[in-house]
C-alpha cells in the first residue's frame, strides 16, 4: 500500500523536494498538496523581473497544471490549512477538505515584516511575497503616481527598480546609513546607491518610518525626523519572517522558524519542515540554494534513506536588476586577523575586494564586474590556501598562471566539482557530463535535465560557455529549434523556403531543403502537408498518408480504435427534425454514447470504422456536414442567443457566429481555431478565453484573441472594437488567415501571439487597412478548395480504401 | 504455416496499411513508399492502439494514441520507448500479398 504524503504550501521548495522525490522513489506516496495560494508552482525568484516587464507570469511557472496531472498529484489551490490533527494525523483546510497523511510536510514558507507604525494597514500599503503583490503593484504603477519602498535591502532594491522602471516616481527609505548593509561593505553600498540615483531612484538612508498617512487610503509617508514623503503606494520590503504559527499552534517545537534537524525532521517524526519556514541549526534561510538543498534532503529522507543531512554553506548573493553586477559572500568585516585586497577602478565603475584570514578567502564582494565571483566562491568552500597567488588574486582567474585566458579558457580551468549554478547547487562536471550523456544541445535542454541555470538565470553565461566548451563548433546558441530529427532547419525557416522556392510537393520539400530521412517522419509530414495546403491553395494536392489518422478518416480515433462523429450545428443553434435525424442513426448503428461537447455540439462515441460512411450518409441526408472537430482546422463558433431572446442582449450574437462558422468552416489551421459570440459582457458563450472571440456591446463588436482553456488557462488579448458586423468578419478572417500564414504547426493561437505579440498582430489586421484586405481575399480564396464537405466526398466513394477492409481479407474466406 | 492471399499490393496505398481481421486478432499489412510489404499484429505495445492507422515513415509506424514509433521490420519500440509487436511473415508474389498464419488457426476459422 502507498503511504499518504500531504504537503502544506507550493513553494519552490516543497516543489523542489517533489521533484527529487519522484526522481528516486516514483509511486511510493500518494501525493496530496493544500496551496494557500490559488495557483501552481512558479519560480518566486523572477517576480522581479515580472515588475519590472522582463518576463511574464508564464515564463516562470516551474510546474504547469499538467505536471501535476501527469505525476498523479492531488492540488488543493486556493486551500489554507487552518488545522493539523496530529492525535488523528489529518490536516483540514478552510475549505472544510479534511486529509490524512502518514508523512505530513509542513512548508508554509515567509511572511513579510509589517512595520507597526501607524496606517500600516491603509490601502496601497503593500508588501512584495507573491504574484498578488506584483499585480497590485502593477496596477498602482499604471497611473504613474510616487511610491515608496521601505527597505534597502535586496528585496526592496529590486522592487524599487521595478516600479522605477515601470515610470513610478519611486523613495526607498532605508533605516541603516548604506544600502544592502548585510551583504555590502559601505563603499559597494554608495556605489550601488549612486547608481539607483542616476536611474531616478530617490534614496533615503538613515530613514526610520513613523507613520503611513491617509484618510481613506495611503497618501504619504512620515518619517521620525518630521518629513513627509507623499507616496500613493508603499511597499513593505523590510524583511521576511518564518511563518511557523500553523506549526506553533500544533503544538510542534519552533524558535524563530520550526525547529528541525538536520533531516529536516521535527519534533514530531512524521512531520517534516522545509525551506523558509524551518530552523535548522539557528538558521534561518531566505535564498534559494540553502532552501533547494533542504528539499534534497527531505526528499532523501522520505525516499527511506537516513544518512542524508543538511549542511550550513555560505550563499553568494546577487542582486537581480537589470545593468547592475553585484556579488557578496561570506564575511567581509575587518579584524586584527584579517586582511583585505581591494581594486577600485571609479572610471569603469568596478569595485572589488577579498577579505582573507590565515591566506583564506572568508568573504568577498564584487560590484561592476562579478565574473569571477563563482572562482572566489569555489576557493573559499574549498578552503585554498592561496599564498602563492596573492599577488594577482583580485585580478581574477585570468590572471593566474601567466597570460591572461579568454573567458571560455577561465570556465575551462575550473576544477570539475566547482559551483556553477548557487540556487541549485549544480557543479561543473554535473552539467558537462549531462550535456556527453544525454546529448543535450542547448540551454534548454541543461535547464531540463540539471536546473543548472533555470532559477535566477545570472549563471546563464557560465553554462552556455560549458555548453560551448563541451561540444565545440556544434553548439550554435542562437540555433532554431529544428523541426523534427529529419531536419536541422525550424518551421519557420521551412515555411519562408517553401515559399521562397516554390516548393509545392512533400517530397519536393524534402528533397530542395535536405531532408535526412527519405520519406519524413510522424512529426514532419503533418507539418509540411499543412504548409503546402496553407500557402498553395488550388495547387497542392493533399497528401493523405501524412495526415494524423483523424484528419484522414474525418472522424477522432478513440482509445480502443473506435471513432467519434460530431456534425456541424452552425452557432450550436439545431432543431427538431436535427435531433430526430441523430437519435435515427444512434439507434441504427447501436452508437453506445451520445454526449453534448463543450463546443455545443452533440458527440456520437464508439463507431466502427466501416460504419462511418454509413452514418454520414444518414445524416447528410438530414442535412448535416462535418464537424471538423477532428482537424487542425477551424472547429465550432459557440453562441449565446443574444437580442433574439436575451433581456441583455445588445446584438445579434447568434446569427453572428453563424455567419462566422458559415463562412470560415473547412478552413485547415495550424492547430484547433475555437470560437465564440457573446451578446453582451456577461459573456455566456465564454468568448474570452477561446481561439477568436466577440464580445457584443452597444456601440459594436469588440474582438478578442489568443485565449486558452485547456492545459493552460489565459484569458484573451483584445484586438479592438469594430462597429459593424461586417467590419468584425473582416476582422476575424484577416487574423485568421495571418495565423495560418504565419505560425507553426501544432502552435495554438495563444502561443503565436506571445511569439510574435499583440501589438505586431493588431498593426497588421486591424490598423494596415490594406493587409487587412490582403488577408481576408487570400482566406476567401483558399475556401473555395477547402468548403467542400468531406463526408459527403467519402459518402460518394472518396478514399474508400480507408473504411472497406481490402476485397479479398478474411481468414474464412480464404479457408473455403 | 499456411500462405494466405489478403489481397493486392494496390489494395493499401503507398505509405499506408490496411486491418485484416483473422481468428487470432488483428493484423496491420503496411506498404512503404519503396512498396515494401511488412505485417505486424495491430496492437502497439503501450496501450493497444491500432497501428494500421498511423503514419507510415521509412520502415517505420507511429500509433495513432500516444506517438510510440514501431519498426516494420522487428516489431519493436524505436526511441526511448521499450517494447515489441509480434511481426507477421508476408510475401508478394506478382502484385498479390500473402500473410502467413499458423495453420491451426487457420483452421479455427
Amino acid at each position: 500500500m502507498t503511504d499518504k504524503l500531504v504537503i502544506i504550501g507550493n513553494g519552490m521548495a516543497p516543489g523542489r523536494m517533489l521533484e527529487h522525490l519522484l526522481e528516486r522513489s516514483p509511486g511510493r506516496y500518494e501525493v496530496t498538496i493544500f496551496n494557500a495560494e490559488p495557483r501552481v508552482n512558479y519560480d518566486r525568484i523572477m517576480l522581479s523581473p515580472v515588475l519590472s516587464g522582463e518576463k511574464d507570469y508564464d515564463e516562470i511557472i516551474i510546474h504547469g497544471d499538467g505536471w501535476y496531472i501527469k505525476n498523479g498529484i492531488a492540488l488543493y489551490k486556493g486551500h489554507k490549512i487552518t488545522e493539523i490533527d496530529r492525535a488523528a494525523k489529518t490536516v483540514t483546510s478552510d475549505h472544510g477538505v479534511t486529509q490524512p497523511y502518514d508523512k505530513l510536510v509542513i512548508a508554509t514558507g515567509s511572511v513579510p515584516l509589517i512595520l507597526p507604525v501607524p496606517g500600516n494597514n491603509l490601502p496601497g500599503v503593500l508588501s512584495y511575497r507573491d504574484l498578488d503583490d506584483v499585480n497590485a503593484m502593477l496596477i498602482a504603477a499604471q497611473s504613474r503616481a510616487k511610491a515608496v519602498v521601505i527597505g534597502g535591502g535586496l528585496l526592496g532594491l529590486e522592487a524599487a527598480a521595478g516600479l522605477n522602471s515601470r515610470d513610478m516616481d519611486v523613495t526607498v527609505l532605508h533605516l541603516m546609513s548604506t544600502l544592502m548593509e548585510r551583504q555590502l561593505d559601505p563603499t559597494a553600498g554608495y556605489m550601488l546607491q549612486q547608481e539607483l540615483e542616476q536611474r531616478g531612484i530617490k534614496i533615503l538612508t538613515k530613514a526610520s518610518t513613523k507613520a503611513v498617512l491617509g484618510e481613506r487610503k495611503a497618501e504619504a509617508v512620515e518619517l521620525a525626523d518630521g518629513r513627509i514623503i507623499p507616496a500613493t503606494l508603499v511597499v513593505m520590503a523590510a524583511g521576511i519572517r518564518s511563518n511557523a504559527s500553523l506549526a506553533k499552534q500544533s503544538g510542534i517545537d519552533v524558535n524563530r522558524g520550526i525547529l528541525v534537524d538536520a533531516g529536516m525532521q521535527t519534533s514530531d517524526p512524521d512531520i517534516i519542515a522545509l525551506g523558509e519556514c524551518a530552523e535548522v541549526d539557528g538558521h534561518v534561510y531566505g535564498l534559494v540554494a540553502p532552501l533547494y538543498e533542504m528539499a534534497r534532503v527531505a526528499a532523501a529522507r522520505l525516499a527511506g534513506d537516513a544518512t542524508a543531512a543538511f549542511v550550513h554553506n555560505d550563499t553568494p548573493t546577487k542582486l537581480k536588476v537589470t545593468g547592475i553586477d553585484l556579488f557578496s559572500l561570506g564575511d567581509f568585516a575587518l579584524g586584527e586577523d584579517r586582511q583585505e585586497i581591494v581594486l577600485r577602478d571609479a572610471a569603469a565603475g568596478v569595485y572589488k575586494r577579498l577579505v582573507l584570514k590565515d591566506n583564506r578567502i572568508i568573504g568577498t564582494v564584487l560590484y561592476g564586474e562579478t565574473a569571477d565571483g563563482a572562482w572566489f566562491n569555489d576557493l573559499k568552500k574549498r578552503d585554498v590556501d592561496i599564498s602563492d597567488m596573492r599577488e594577482t588574486l583580485i585580478f581574477g582567474q585570468a590572471y593566474q598562471g601567466g597570460s591572461p585566458l579568454d573567458p571560455m579558457a577561465a570556465v575551462a580551468a575550473l576544477p570539475d566539482d566547482a559551483e556553477i549554478c548557487g540556487c541549485n547547487g549544480v557543479c561543473k562536471s554535473k552539467i558537462t557530463g549531462a550535456i556527453k550523456e544525454k546529448g543535450l544541445s542547448s540551454l534548454d535542454d541543461v535547464r531540463a535535465h540539471t536546473k543548472a541555470s533555470a532559477s535566477c538565470g545570472s549563471c546563464t553565461g557560465l553554462v552556455e560557455q560549458l555548453l560551448s566548451l563541451t561540444l565545440g563548433d556544434a553548439y550554435n546558441p542562437a540555433a532554431v529549434q529544428p523541426m523534427c530529427a529529419c531536419t536541422t532547419l525550424g518551421h519557420d525557416e521551412v515555411r519562408r523556403l517553401i515559399k521562397a522556392k516554390s516548393l509545392k510537393t512533400v517530397y519536393a520539400v524534402m528533397q530542395e531543403l535536405e531532408w535526412t530521412t527519405s520519406c519524413g517522419c510522424a512529426k514532419c509530414r503533418p507539418a509540411l502537408n499543412y504548409y503546402l495546403v496553407c500557402d498553395w491553395p488550388g495547387e497542392y494536392a493533399d497528401d493523405y498518408q501524412s495526415r494524423f489518422i483523424n484528419e484522414r478518416a474525418h472522424a477522432n480515433i478513440q482509445k480502443d480504435g473506435t471513432y467519434s462523429v460530431v456534425p456541424r450545428m452552425w452557432g450550436g443553434v439545431t432543431s427538431a427534425k436535427e435531433l430526430r435525424a441523430i437519435a435515427d442513426v444512434v439507434d441504427k448503428f447501436a452508437i453506445p454514447t451520445v454526449k453534448v461537447t463543450g463546443g455545443q455540439r452533440i458527440d456520437m462515441l464508439g463507431i466502427k470504422k466501416e460504419d462511418l460512411p454509413a452514418v454520414w450518409a444518414d445524416l447528410g441526408n438530414a442535412g448535416f456536414v462535418s464537424g471538423h472537430a477532428y482537424a487542425k482546422g477551424v472547429r465550432t463558433v459557440k453562441t449565446c442567443v443574444g437580442t433574439d431572446w436575451c433581456r441583455f442582449g445588445t446584438q445579434d450574437s447568434t446569427g453572428l457566429g453563424t455567419r462566422i462558422e458559415k463562412f470560415m468552416w473547412g478552413s485547415w489551421t495550424p492547430a484547433k481555431v475555437k470560437m465564440a459570440v457573446s451578446g453582451c459582457p456577461r459573456n455566456c458563450a465564454e468568448a474570452t478565453c477561446k481561439d477568436v472571440g466577440v464580445v457584443c456591446v452597444e456601440s459594436g463588436y469588440e474582438i478578442h484573441f489568443a485565449g486558452a482553456a485547456g492545459l493552460d488557462i489565459k484569458g484573451t488579448e483584445v484586438l479592438g472594437l469594430v462597429k459593424t458586423e461586417d467590419e468584425a468578419l473582416e476582422v476575424i478572417v484577416a487574423l485568421v488567415q495571418m495565423y495560418r500564414e504565419q505560425a507553426r504547426y501544432l502552435e495554438r493561437i495563444y502561443k503565436w501571439t506571445k511569439r510574435v505579440s499583440v501589438a505586431e498582430i493588431r498593426r497588421q489586421v486591424l490598423d494596415d487597412l490594406p493587409r487587412r484586405k490582403a488577408f481576408f481575399d487570400r482566406f476567401v480564396y483558399s475556401q473555395k478548395f477547402a468548403q467542400v464537405d468531406p463526408w459527403s466526398q467519402r459518402v460518394s466513394g472518396l478514399h474508400k480504401h480507408e473504411f472497406r477492409p481490402p476485397a479479398a481479407v478474411g481468414v474464412s474466406q480464404a479457408a473455403e | 504455416m499456411n500462405w494466405i492471399a489478403i489481397g493486392s499490393l494496390s489494395d493499401i496505398p503507398r505509405r499506408g496499411a490496411r486491418c485484416i481481421d483473422t481468428p487470432g486478432g488483428k493484423i496491420a499489412v503496411f506498404r512503404t513508399a519503396e512498396d515494401r510489404v511488412f505485417a505486424l499484429a495491430d496492437r502497439c505495445p503501450h496501450k493497444g492502439g491500432p497501428l494500421s492507422q498511423g503514419i507510415v515513415h521509412g520502415t517505420s509506424v507511429t500509433c495513432p494514441l500516444h506517438n510510440w514509433v514501431i519498426s516494420l521490420e522487428s516489431g519493436e519500440a524505436l526511441g526511448a520507448d521499450a517494447g515489441c509487436v509480434r511481426t507477421i511473415s508476408v510475401k508478394v508474389e506478382d502484385d498479390a500479398i500473402f500473410i502467413a498464419l499458423k495453420s491451426q488457426t487457420h483452421r479455427a476459422a
